[in-house]
């Protein structure tokens, strides 16, 4: 799935060897990727670190709500297509998690931040899937939201990450119109479904917008990133990609957006939206979203759960090791 | 119509008891999907979860088809009532620990690797294909559950004792595996059946070596629990179904 904007200001470090910066600005200003051997400045390497582990976080934590509903799915194909999903989310979680140990971080380090609550993930995870119709929604617009921001990334510097975004991108496209053909057939379906497609539509919407993070207005906003081609586009031009893209999609549906002041703006091409209430992406981010509580719960249970089971695979790996060093030795 | 109950031909309800196994396995396999202990293994589970699926989507078609009453695959897994299913009991005991999913996936996988290998020798073309195509799943199966039994058994105190127990107490669903009621035999007659019984020396072996690969020990054969294939089940299919019929329950009719 997805990690959001969550740009944090870092004050652009004291030089730390001019020339190979230089070198390494120049590298980057001609399009070249960088690789994990490389010299690369160590703030690169901390900013990339901190965006690569949110973002898997992100799509570890959010195979939770969708999870939800895999036991409750309405149909076979419906269940098979969830469960493949959400697997999908499992496996970008992977390959994210192993870009970033290209930085020299393990990814038990990664895990360990996360659980301890010093890592963030996409604050919209911190939402719960109340009905069926909440499936449809998180992969139309959560997924939809995800892909805006994703694909700058294909072409990040960083090579690791920019080609584990081309995988991800795909997949994630697929999810995306998989969740819009659920809210289709509900949108064509039975009063109640209609209905369950217009609740889903109202609770993710904001949510979904505020996935691009705060306004550039009063964004911490990152010239590292932009510089060092992290980063592509601003906040604000992501969210107004993603609202030009996605109203067509749900008026076609015959639904509404929870938003009076949507209207599409002749002058500019763009469809105008009211102001985002930046502090409910505040509370959420701050640990007060409706589900933060038990998202993390279930991480942790999960983790302590499993520890005897990963301890049992290192025990037996040793103990085969051993006796393979003993006949050795014999 | 809110309840079903499935034609009671032996090709269908051959048909529905493999289709049940596969789908209620898979349900159960699938509630680990962002739970597991390791990343790794939600994946697996996932994955196997979905095989599951996917073999019992074709044989549900195949029994609606024979049944011939316009139902389909979903109408079959979904309007029919705990007493209507017709899956063994060891599939819808309850996922436990790690230890007692990984035995359940194995003790059963032991069986349908062979299983699915020799019904793709089928006279039906039907199973025939589906056999052909689970074969190669149910091997992967068992391979995956087969190691993580050796590592849980020799891995540590804990975990060894932790298997030990989830096999202690999963082996009394095993007989049920090799059951054969008349409705199967007229079948095995006609070649379109397996006898389960043949079957008993390969899930012997296998289970023999596995277990004495992984140090523990195997259960005595003392008294079996049954029921499945008639329809009693244990208490926590009514569960599964109360999670899984849901939405075709309470909005009857409706397209998804």
């Amino acid at each position: 799935m997805y990690t959001q904007a969550l740009n944090t200001r870092e004050a652009i470090g004291p030089v730390e060897d001019p020339e190979h910066e230089a070198r390494f600005q120049a590298r980057v200003d001609g399009e070249e990727k960088v690789e994990p051997n490389d010299w690369m400045p160590e703030a690169y390497r901390r900013l990339l670190v901190r965006q690569i582990s949110q973002h898997a976080h992100s799509e570890i934590v959010g195979m939770l709500p969708e999870g939800n509903w895999i036991t409750r799915a309405p149909t076979l194909r419906r269940k098979a297509a969830l469960l493949a999903k959400v697997q999908d989310e499992g496996g970008h979680g992977l390959y994210l998690y192993a870009a970033a140990e290209t930085l020299d971080v393990s990814r038990e380090e990664l895990v360990e931040q996360l659980l301890a609550g010093k890592a963030k993930y996409s604050s919209i995870f911190n939402y719960p899937t109340l009905t069926w119709a909440d499936i449809g929604a998180v992969g139309w617009l959560v997924d939809g939201a995800a892909i805006m921001n994703q694909i700058p990334l294909c072409r990040c510097s960083y090579g690791p990450y920019a080609r584990a975004m081309i995988r991800i991108c795909k997949e994630e496209s697929f999810h995306q119109r998989q969740g819009y053909e659920i809210i289709l057939t509900l949108s064509r379906g039975t009063a109640e479904q209609k209905a369950m497609a217009q609740g889903a539509l109202n609770r993710w919407w904001w949510p979904s917008l505020m996935m691009f993070g705060p306004s550039d207005k009063e964004s911490q906003h990152s010239d590292k990133s932009m510089r060092w081609k992290v980063k592509r586009f601003s906040n604000d031009e992501l969210r107004q990609k993603f609202v030009d893209a996605t109203v067509p999609q749900g008026l076609y549906l015959g639904l509404t957006f929870p938003d009076p002041e949507l209207r599409f703006d002749e002058a500019s091409g763009h469809w105008a939206f009211g102001a985002i209430d930046f502090d409910e992406l505040r509370q959420v981010i701050a640990g007060n979203g409706p589900c933060n509580h038990e998202r993390m719960k279930a991480r942790r249970k999960a983790h302590d759960d499993g520890a005897w089971v990963r301890e049992a695979a290192l025990a037996y790996a040793e103990k085969r090791r051993s006796r393979r060093d003993t006949a050795r030795a014999a | 119509m809110t309840t079903i109950i499935a034609a009671d031909a032996p090709l269908v309800q051959y048909a529905l008891r493999l289709a049940d196994n596969a789908l209620v396995l898979g349900h159960r396999l699938s509630e680990w999907c962002g739970h597991a202990p390791m990343l790794e293994e939600d994946i697996a589970l996932a994955n196997i979860a979905l095989d599951l699926i996917g073999q019992a989507r074709p044989l549900y078609a195949y029994a609606a088809e024979l049944e011939g009453e316009g139902r389909n695959e979903d109408k079959l897994a979904y309007l029919r009532d705990a007493s209507q299913y017709r899956n063994v009991l060891l599939v819808e005991q309850p996922n436990g620990d790690f230890a007692v999913t990984i035995v359940r996936q194995f003790l059963y996988a032991a069986f349908m690797a062979p299983f699915w290998r020799l019904l793709a020798g089928s006279r039906d073309a039907t199973f025939a294909a589906i056999a052909a195509k689970a074969e190669k799943e149910a091997a992967y199966h068992l391979r995956h559950s087969a190691e993580w039994l050796i590592r849980l058994g020799d891995g540590t105190p804990e975990s060894h004792a932790r298997a030990q127990a989830a096999l202690d107490e999963l082996w009394m669903y095993t007989g049920e595996l090799f059951e054969a009621d008349a409705i199967e035999r007229g079948l095995i007659e006609r070649g379109v059946a397996l006898d389960p019984q043949t079957l008993r020396p390969e899930w012997d072996e296998t289970v023999d070596r596995v277990l004495g690969e992984a140090t523990l020990k195997r259960p005595p054969d003392g008294w079996m629990q049954t029921g499945g294939r008639t329809g009693r089940h244990s208490e926590h299919l009514g569960f599964i179904l109360a999670d899984m019929q849901f939405l075709q329950r309470a909005y009857p009719g409706a397209t998804w």
